[in-house]
């Protein structure tokens, strides 16, 4: 005497795996009817049912050949159906599975959750409009074109006809205003649902039309059983997980757990050789006594993040095997950062001050000629970065994604000047992660505070401001993607406090109510006497603003050094 | 791509080709055991001379990663490792006292090999300090690797060389044969590396690590290249180009996803620091068969003479495949 629910499988590979999953089945009392692909040799098909011959309700259907996204898998099924019903008749339910499927939990669970649910039908069927799922981007034309070639053999026809179908507009009807449903080819129908599908008079019409439909086995079932199931329950029993490309997930024996605590009743696809599943699911009848419910959120979040990472990955990393053309980054770098300019010309303290205040990592500069002024003078930083320059400027935009994917979680923050490494520039202004401040001609403080020939002064005066010009022009430039401020000097030692306290807000101080130290500015008396000088040279000194030559008295009081004040 | 220059690589391709096939006559089977490998066989092949020392583990690590067949090149060698290759069950062992240097470093034997065995095989090419780790190594052999490259359509799989090295001085411990390498390299960069896109072969050009850092830090762009393609889908007519670090035809260099998303790859460990390599490093300056006149060579004889450690601070030290995962120097990409 055979069970109520009777299975269907579908075998192609692993024949070994198949036949021990066979068994268990039979082993619970189920009827099963095995279809294997006609590909499979006579030879190794006669072993197989050879191997089976001692099991009792094991019996072999019509073989058909099976090749993906084609008729032959719907004919297969529907074979082994009608062997199924005629010759077991006290099967209520049918189920179909596949070689690679395993059953997660006792047999029995799986006819008394059956039993229990005498009405339904276990299948996934959604109208086509509203699956996200379809892979090439045939979704409506799946059912209004058709697809007499192979898409694996001939691929090159199978895109031509496409196109060809497109290009005359070609529009099949569905037979009497069926409505196309898809979903998993997995199911589990009732008795009733499956008899009233391949006993339909109009069977021949139904069959003769999606006979050219594409991937008949994720729509057949599923949109005939709409029409005569009393109750639909759509999903399937089958835990079965689909990668971006339509491929099925993999099951490994490192899934185990994984597996159990989903309480689903089979998972598919397992690999062949994942002899711990195979073993721990088909002899271990300890394994699940539950009654829950399946459950495979956590399998569904762990391959939703396989298929992120494959599709998006991780912004701002560069390796082997993820090197995004630019435009594509998803991030430019992993993480935000800022970047200023004439900032340390101008404070004498700024670095130390700005790392108190924002408990930020604040570098010097490390894209100087000389080498990478790591904070605290380091020769090496995180991920093993070396300062040697002539690393860094071998690969300026790795240098500096490296940094900021190696400090991920820690703000940094470095100087740059027009005496830098400017091959890093468009990189910089590109990148949404980047904070640019700038106070523009302070790389004149340097100068005016040195002790060098005049001549010499004048000759690098007019190259760093050429230099800084054309940076400038670079963060102006409508393909930008930084959040950049410039300041003119002039308009920065006028009102020093409010773009401090501004940097400071959006870099998240630790003292976030108002300004409480601020870093000592240099003392620039005499500045407008140095421009004025550059200026007699005939040197044209203008990205600072202007200075006057001699500060007037009222606004520039000469003595003692101006004290640093707090606005208010 | 042009049709000329497509039509350029494919003779470059057939070059390659033609000189493995003219090659193959300086190699002399020691042990011919290729008749065992079976279809769906994964195969290792590798060229060695005088790593004695090293090959148990090798062999070993291999073998429970699930390589079912070695193909081997043995370079003249004279510590006795042609006679232990030769007894081993699952060695196949060619002899040549060529040089190594005109075979192009071993690739042109290995391609004759490999076209004359490897057709339709997973075929992996390492050398003996080199140990590939890819997603779940630790729980899943490498057909589990092979057969879902297969059924995604993947015909080659990336794996960055990544250096090991000890703390201290790299001659301060001796390695004894059989012991896992990675008891003494434990170290290793895990972010300094640049990469650049080889605009010819569609590959990236990786270079850092130690290496660059302290024997090639005032000319970087002589630093070794990092990037390897070790694990093919071999059909005969494929051929490596430069050691592991290319391919032809050049759609087998694209390891690496260019619009944002991550595929998946490994890492091979390399564990050429150890205590053997001063004793390499003379041997090797002395033959002159090393690739640019061993340069790499004599940059690591002049800085094993002067500051023999490769160890810094901002070292990682190695635990597993997962670590090097979330470091960002391999990925899982879409396998889970």
């Amino acid at each position: 005497m055979s069970g109520p629910l009777g299975v269907v499988m579908l075998v192609h590979t692993a024949l070994e795996r198949a036949e021990q999953i066979a068994r268990h089945w039979a082993a619970a009392g189920c009827p099963v009817v095995i279809h294997v692909d006609r590909s499979v040799s006579r030879a190794r098909h006669d072993a197989f049912a050879r191997a089976l011959g001692d099991v009792e309700h094991i019996v072999f259907s019509r073989r058909f050949r099976c090749e993906w996204g084609t008729w032959g898998l719907v004919a297969a099924s529907q074979a082994a159906c009608e062997t199924m019903l005629a010759r077991f008749p006290e099967v209520t339910h049918v189920y179909l599975a596949s070689g690679a499927c395993l059953p997660l939990r006792p047999v029995e669970e799986l006819i008394d959750y059956l039993a229990e649910r005498p009405q339904t039908d276990f299948i996934e069927s959604a109208t086509t409009s509203e699956v996200p799922w379809t892979i090439g981007g045939l979704h409506e034309e799946r059912f209004t074109l058709s697809f007499p070639f192979s898409w694996k053999r001939h691929r090159l026809l199978f895109d031509t006809y496409v196109e060809l179908q497109r290009l005359v507009g070609r529009k099949r009807r569905l037979p009497n205003g069926l409505v196309p449903h898809m979903g998993s080819q997995w199911w589990c129908l009732t008795r009733q649902t499956l008899s009233a599908i391949l006993q339909d008079p109009e069977r021949a019409t139904y069959d003769r039309f999606f006979r050219r439909v594409w991937i008949p086995d994720e729509s057949y079932f599923q949109s005939l059983a709409r029409l005569y199931s009393r109750r639909i329950e759509s999903r399937s029993l089958t835990l079965s997980k689909f990668d971006y490309q339509g491929k099925p997930h993999v099951f490994y024996d490192d899934h185990l757990q994984l597996l159990r605590r989903s309480d689903c009743f089979v998972a598919r696809k397992i690999w062949p050789r994942a002899n711990r599943l195979y073993e721990a699911f088909l002899t271990d009848p300890s394994s699940a006594m539950k009654r829950a419910e399946p459950n495979p959120g956590k399998i569904d979040r762990l391959f939703a993040k396989a298929v992120e990472r494959r599709t998006r990955g991780r912004p701002g990393l560069y390796m082997q095997s993820r090197f995004p053309r630019e435009g594509f980054e998803n991030g430019v770098t992993a993480g935000p950062y800022s970047m200023f300019q004439g900032f340390a010309e101008l404070f004498e303290d700024f670095e130390p001050w700005l790392a108190r205040m924002t408990g930020a990592r604040v570098h010097g500069h490390i894209f100087a000629p000389e080498r990478a002024e790591f904070a605290d003078g380091a020769h090496i930083v995180a991920g093993a970065l070396s300062d040697s320059a002539a690393l860094r400027d071998a690969n300026p935009k790795a240098f500096l994604t490296n940094l900021i994917w190696n400090t991920r979680g820690e703000r940094q923050c470095f100087q740059f000047g027009p005496r830098d490494n400017q091959r890093i520039n468009w990189t910089i202004a590109k990148d949404p992660n980047a904070q640019i401040s700038v106070i523009s001609g302070a790389w004149a403080v340097p100068l005016f505070r040195s002790n060098r020939d005049f001549a010499e002064l004048r000759a690098e005066a007019a190259h760093l401001q050429a230099v800084e010009a054309a940076h400038l022009k670079v963060l102006r430039s409508p393909w930008t993607k930084a959040r950049i401020r410039i300041w003119s000097m002039a308009e920065f030692v006028e009102a020093p406090m409010e773009p401090l306290q501004t940097i400071l807000d959006e870099l998240g101080s630790r003292h976030p109510a108002r300004l409480s130290e601020v870093p000592r500015m240099t003392d620039l008396d005499g500045f407008g006497r140095f421009l004025q000088n550059l200026k007699n040279q005939g040197m044209h000194p203008y990205l600072m603003g202007d200075f006057p030559v001699e500060p007037s008295a009222p606004r520039r009081p000469p003595k003692p050094p101006r004290k640093p004040y707090v606005v208010r | 791509m042009g049709l000329w220059q497509s039509y350029k690589l494919r003779w470059r391709r057939k070059r390659w080709r033609a000189r493995a096939f003219v090659k193959r006559r300086q190699l002399r089977a020691v042990a011919d055991r290729t008749d065992s490998i079976r279809p769906g066989d994964v195969l290792l092949f590798s060229t060695q001379r005088n790593e004695g020392v090293r090959l148990p583990w090798f062999l070993h690590y291999y073998r429970e990663l699930g390589v079912d067949h070695f193909l081997i090149v043995d370079n003249d060698s004279t510590d006795g490792s042609r006679a232990y290759l030769a007894e081993q069950p699952d060695v196949s062992l060619w002899h040549t006292t060529a040089s190594y240097k005109r075979a192009h470093y071993g690739v042109d034997w290995l391609n004759w090999l490999q076209s004359r065995y490897g057709h339709g095989h997973w075929c992996l090419v390492v050398d003996p300090d080199e140990f590939l780790l890819y997603p779940f190594c630790d729980t899943r052999p490498i057909q589990a690797l092979t057969d879902w490259l297969d059924s995604t359509g993947v015909r080659s799989f990336s794996a960055m060389l990544l250096d090991m090295y000890p703390k201290g001085r790299i001659d301060a411990q001796q390695y004894r044969p059989g012991q896992d390498p990675l008891e003494i390299a434990t170290w290793f960069d895990p972010g300094n590396y640049s990469i650049r896109k080889n605009p010819d072969l569609g590959n990236l050009w990786i270079q850092g690590g130690p290496r660059a850092r302290v024997f090639f830090a005032d000319q970087p762009r002589k630093a070794p290249a990092l990037n390897k393609t070790p694990l093919v889908k071999w059909h005969r007519r494929y051929a490596y180009v430069s050691s592991t670090h290319m391919l032809l035809p050049r759609g087998l260099n694209l390891v690496y996803d260019a619009w944002g998303g991550e595929k998946a790859s490994g890492i091979l460990l390399h564990t050429k620091f150890l205590d053997t390599l001063g004793a390499k490093a003379q041997e090797e300056l002395a033959r002159g068969e090393h690739y640019a006149a061993s340069r790499e060579y004599k940059a690591y004889a002049r800085a094993m003479a002067e500051t023999p450690e490769l160890w810094c601070t901002w070292s990682e030290k190695y635990i597993n495949w997962r670590q090097l995962e979330i470091l960002g120097l391999m990925s899982k990409g879409n396998w889970a």
